[in-house]
């Protein structure tokens, strides 16, 4: 678990894991009926579509960073 | 019944749940290995690759009861209950970012369970103890409520037949469903529910899709749907002066769950059979299939609203014997064709039967190694030791059916919301420890109690209703969900006590009067 790594700026792209919570829990942003999207109040397509760029932003740390270690 | 369904939907029913449940017995052949090791029959030998942990982890979290009673919820409360959403938004990240290492230190030293690795960090019998019964008693009424899930189900299709058991009615179906998990989970340990759990999310998706397509087209649409929900339901209420408001508990309630979540011996108990620290980074990234299916199987909540079933007569009794829980198994009778209710139930009771499995297996890990192995018999073989497992899983599993005959729902539901805020003050012992070396065994001992003692009394306050506990602080009305708040007490004495201990020389980690 210790081994030195020469990651050097690239660890900082772990940070991207924080954008996805915040905008899950800040709920002041999305709290709104409209706009609506395809009949759906803004409030349930914003946490729809956060779903998927969590992930997204979860994909490319893992790119980055982990990907090919510790298999 | 009056809501029987049809005779082709239990037929159809029936053949795919004893089916599927036939694959769990033959599942212990299959990556073989020595079923008379806990590491094989508990965690199937840690050789599970990302694909496959994958599935076990939905089939986890992705209960039956998850499935009627959280759009339940949101028939109920309304955009309220969808906080299961950003909860599941902030729940891959934390485990992507802290799982991999509990997995590393799981598998260099053999542990099997969160109090293993308690024990392992911090040296301390107590500790490690109260994290075990923590984790086996949070475990209990989760357990019992996939059996309610199944009762549910049972409701849904007319299934109803009733033997007297000790004086007590017991449902026949709930029985035999019971006899066929214990079977077997005893037989052939976390192989069954990981292979079954492969077919359990095949069922579900299709159940999933077919309704979020057919369903709307016959409500009108989208817009339709959410229409039909009252405006002061739709999204979460405006803030009232001098409180955080409604949208603060809306927050604490998804960080509480996120945070709870993998600290549960099941869900745990499903990543540490992963191969590889790169088995569970990956699937954190594709976890996020399952939020989005969770997302859309909340809105059946609404649909069950929009589609009036409440008000029909062939519904009445299962809505006044179950409540809003129904509103799904009738929502499906009132809008499939009959073949397709079997496979839609069949899907949701598969998918009691998979956590439950997982569930009793964690539970029988826990009692195995820290309180059996370490209290009772220390010097047992490994084919002894996980015999006392499989019985133990038996055991868990009686008891849970027990609990769901003997005591009223409400109750069941109430211990399990206890069992959240509960589970939640492990998180300092089990995580805290990975990144402060500094931490004293004997303050996160009291850290727990203090955690427990103040999470259970606020859930008290509430008559055990309501997760969320109002706090005035300064002035300032804070709604929190009480496992946030405990868990800011157990970690703020967690760290102050740990402060004072490592100040004193000789204080390190054994048993001191600290804890009289």
């Amino acid at each position: 678990m210790r081994e030195k790594r020469d990651r050097g700026l690239r660890k900082w792209v772990n940070l991207l894991l924080l954008v996805p919570c915040i905008a899950a829990l800040w709920v002041p942003l999305y709290n709104f009926d409209e706009p609506r999207l395809f009949g759906i109040p803004f409030f349930y397509a914003w946490q729809l579509i956060w779903i998927w760029l969590g992930a997204g932003l979860t994909w490319i740390v893992y790119v980055v960073d982990w990907k090919g270690r510790d298999r | 019944m009056s809501a029987a369904a049809s005779p082709v939907a239990i037929g159809i029913f029936l053949i795919l749940f004893f089916l599927v449940s036939s694959m769990g017995f033959i599942a212990g052949r299959w990556k073989k290995g020595n079923l008379d090791q806990l590491d094989e029959w508990g965690l199937g030998g840690r050789r599970f690759g990302p694909l496959l942990v994958w599935f076990l982890l939905g089939g986890d979290l992705y209960t039956a009861y998850t499935f009627v009673a959280l759009p339940a919820l949101m028939y109920g409360a309304g955009g309220a209950g969808f906080f299961a959403v950003p909860y599941s938004i902030v729940v891959f990240p934390i485990v992507f970012a802290v799982f991999p290492k509990v997995w590393a230190i799981c598998a260099e030293h053999g542990y099997v369970t969160a109090a293993d690795m308690v024990q392992g960090l911090f040296r301390n019998k107590a500790l490690a103890l109260v994290i075990a019964l923590t984790g086996i008693v949070a475990t209990m009424p989760y357990l019992s409520l996939q059996l309610v899930g199944l009762e549910a189900i049972f409701a849904g299709l007319g299934l109803h037949a009733s033997v007297n058991l000790f004086g007590h009615e017991m449902e026949l179906p709930l029985l035999v469903a019971f006899a066929v998990m214990a079977g077997f989970t005893y037989n052939s340990g976390i192989r069954a529910p990981a292979m079954m759990a492969v077919v359990k999310d095949i069922l579900i998706y299709t159940t999933l899709i077919a309704a979020i397509v057919v369903i709307p087209a016959k409500l009108g649409g989208y817009g339709a749907v959410f229409d039909a929900v009252p405006p002061e339901k739709l999204i979460i209420p405006p803030t009232p002066a001098g409180s955080l408001g409604p949208q603060f508990a809306y927050a604490t309630l998804a960080l509480g769950g996120a945070l709870g979540l993998f600290l549960y011996p099941h869900a745990l108990t499903g990543l540490l059979a992963a191969s590889s620290r790169d088995a569970i980074r990956r699937n954190a990234v594709f976890m996020p299939i399952y939020a989005f299916a969770l997302a859309l199987l909340l809105l059946l909540g609404f649909m069950a609203l929009a589609s009036g079933v409440r008000d029909m007569p062939q519904f009445a009794d299962g809505f006044a014997r179950f409540g809003n829980i129904y509103a799904v198994p009738a929502l499906f009778n009132h809008m499939f064709p009959p073949w397709f209710v079997g496979v839609a139930f069949a899907a949701i009771a598969i998918g009691a039967l998979v956590p439950g499995a997982i569930m009793s297996i964690a539970a029988a890990n826990l009692f195995t190694r820290n309180i059996y192995r370490a209290y009772v018999r220390p010097d047992c073989s490994e084919a002894h030791e996980t015999q006392v497992a499989k019985i133990f899983s038996l055991l868990v599993k009686a008891g849970a059916l027990g609990f769901v005959t003997f005591f009223p729902e409400t109750s069941v539901v109430q211990l399990q919301l206890i069992g959240g805020i509960w589970m939640c003050q492990t998180l300092p012992a089990v995580l805290m420890g990975l990144y402060i070396k500094w931490l004293n065994g004997n303050a996160l001992l009291l850290g727990w109690m203090a955690g427990i003692g103040a999470g259970t009394a606020m859930a008290a306050a509430t008559g055990f209703k309501d997760s969320v506990y109002t706090l005035t602080i300064l002035g300032l009305d804070i709604p929190c969900y009480s496992a946030v708040s405990a868990l800011v007490l157990n970690v703020a004495v967690t760290l102050i006590l740990s402060l004072a201990l490592r100040a004193r020389p000789g204080a390190q980690g054994h048993l001191q009067e600290a804890t009289s």
